[in-house]
């Protein structure tokens, strides 16, 4: 694979009790572009993108080994400190979860967290944010409503602009836009095709001309086992692999 | 027509049952109001009690004694129970010790106020005795929050409970540690059940005598400090009713405490409303 890698998976194996949902995972994900994780569902994408920012953790009964490389260190190491790796490792969720405070407010979250009180910069930080996530032009003169009045696809991106107002290196998306219209759909592949240029993106989708739209590597999971990786071109017109080419023609899923 | 007719009788049934509610609750009210309010004044107000129920005093030291005992109550029972119910659904997961200490909490609300009384004149009045003067404010307050306790514990967990999980990943996801969510995120959306939580400990707490007939003393001045025996308006109510002879002052403190509770109720149902509006941008 050409480019840098921005993480980089090996052996990795992880259990829910008994259930094993991931089985020996390598995957190496390339920095500045989009990753699309597909396939049937329980096949372990989500599992996979949210033991990338230990979210996991929070599961009961959780357990996992091998590496995850970021930045020169596994952070599934037990010293990690699991609160800054989530400060560059955001997530965005599958059900918008925008806070109940105002949009600014949610914005703003964040950096304040993280100690930023100054109002000036905390006001540079939320239009910044969410001039990136392409919705402060709708809520620019309304940021001190509250973020529930948004609509479901702006919602999403707000809780993209919060994201961003962190300043994350990886967006972690969990088919973000699998409770949308079409239209709130294609805005937000619109935006991920414009954060790619400053961000590494790793997508779960259940649609696959979602994931032919906007990535440019798409990963295969099937019943915990990665079972192809390869350019999103390749995979979707020339998969290796017999199942890869069962799902992506749509003869199960 | 016949099976329609059939069909009322378990209809008009259920309407009774509904209705009496409403009408026992009006009665009652009725019946206390029309003979404490004319008895209401200014002067009632604020006027202390006199010697073995004088006519034309008034209850302004049992109304002190009352928000003074009901506030001891809340002050240790609000940051035990609340702090209580954020561990057990913040910090600890499904297990034995939760169930236990849920177990407990319904058993402690279980227990008839009585014995807690018999328990709070035990340990407060006689073992602490020089800490807390005896009967008191004091041992009065700390016996009633057992009692507050369980209610809200149980009341402030379901709070909890009910706010996604998604909010508090969301939190997370921003690199905002544990305690950070709980604060900013958790408890601002449960707020409205943690105070009704609150609320309906404080109405057990106004309304109890049994277990302030144990342990506050019933002296009837005006308290100094925490350490002073007092004379709750219920315990008064009671007193008046066993041993003086002109009862009337009873029904004016009745209409007091059950006009003091109903303000309660409504004003914190009307800004939680308010509130729950604001959180949902309506």
């Amino acid at each position: 694979m050409s480019g840098e890698i921005e993480i980089s998976v090996k052996d990795l194996n992880l259990w829910f009790g008994n259930f094993q949902a991931l089985k020996n995972v390598n995957i190496d994900i390339p920095k500045n572009a989009v990753t699309a994780l597909i396939g049937p569902s329980g096949c372990g994408k989500s599992t996979f993108i949210k033991t990338l920012d230990r979210m996991n953790d929070l599961v009961d009964n959780v357990k996992f080994t091998g590496e995850v490389i970021y930045k020169g260190r596994n952070i599934l190491n037990s010293d990690t400190d699991v609160v800054a790796l989530r400060k560059e490792i955001g997530m965005v969720f599958q059900k918008p979860n925008p806070f109940p405070k105002s949009i600014f407010d949610n914005v703003a979250y964040g950096p304040r967290v993280h100690g930023i009180r100054d109002k000036k910069t905390l006001n540079e930080i939320v239009e910044r944010s969410l001039k990136g996530a392409a919705i402060w032009d709708e809520v620019k003169d309304r940021l001190n409503e509250s973020a529930l009045r948004l609509s479901g696809g702006q919602q999403q991106r707000l809780c993209i602009a919060r994201l961003l107002a962190v300043e994350p290196n990886v967006l972690l998306m969990d088919e973000p836009a699998s409770a949308l219209d079409p239209i709130a759909t294609s805005k937000i592949e619109d935006l991920i095709y414009e954060l790619k240029k400053e961000y590494t993106i790793i997508i779960v989708t259940h649609n696959m001309q979602q994931a032919a739209r906007v990535s440019s590597h798409t990963a295969f999971f099937f019943l915990g086992e990665l079972v192809e990786y390869a350019s999103t071109i390749d995979l979707f017109e020339r998969p290796r692999e017999k199942r890869t080419e069962d799902y992506v023609t749509g003869k199960f899923g | 027509m016949a099976a329609k007719r059939r069909e009322m009788v378990p209809m008009g049934l259920l309407w009774g049952a509904g209705i009496a509610t409403i009408v026992i609750l009006i009665v009652i009210l009725a019946y206390i109001l029309a003979k404490g309010l004319p008895l209401i004044s200014w002067h009632f107000l604020t006027t202390n009690p006199g010697v073995r129920g004088q006519t034309g005093a008034g209850i302004y030291s049992t109304i002190v004694a009352t928000v003074a005992v009901t506030g001891v109550a809340l002050l240790v029972a609000a940051p035990l129970s609340v702090g209580g119910a954020i561990y057990l659904n913040e910090y600890t997961r499904e297990n034995l010790l939760r169930k236990v200490i849920r177990q407990a909490a319904e058993v402690l609300a279980g227990i008839p106020s009585i014995i807690i009384g018999l328990f709070g004149f035990l340990f407060f009045v006689i073992y602490l005795l020089p800490y807390t003067g005896g009967w008191s404010v004091l041992s009065a307050g700390l016996t009633l929050a057992f009692m507050v306790l369980p209610i809200s514990l149980r009341i402030s967990e379901e709070a909890l409970k009910a706010v996604p999980g998604e909010l508090r990943e969301g939190s997370l996801g921003l690199g905002a540690t544990k305690w950070q969510s709980i604060t900013t995120v958790v408890l601002p959306t449960a707020l409205p059940g943690i105070i009704t939580g609150l609320i309906l400990g404080m109405g057990r707490a106004i309304g109890e005598t049994a277990a302030i007939l144990l342990t506050a003393g019933g002296a009837l001045g005006v308290i100094q400090s925490l350490r002073d025996p007092a004379c709750p308006m219920t315990l008064y109510i009671y007193n008046i009713l066993t041993e003086y002879n002109d009862t009337s002052a009873a029904y004016g403190t009745a209409a007091v405490l059950i006009i003091a509770i109903l303000a309660i109720t409504f004003i914190t149902d009307w800004l939680m409303n308010r509130y729950t509006k604001k959180l949902q941008g309506l």
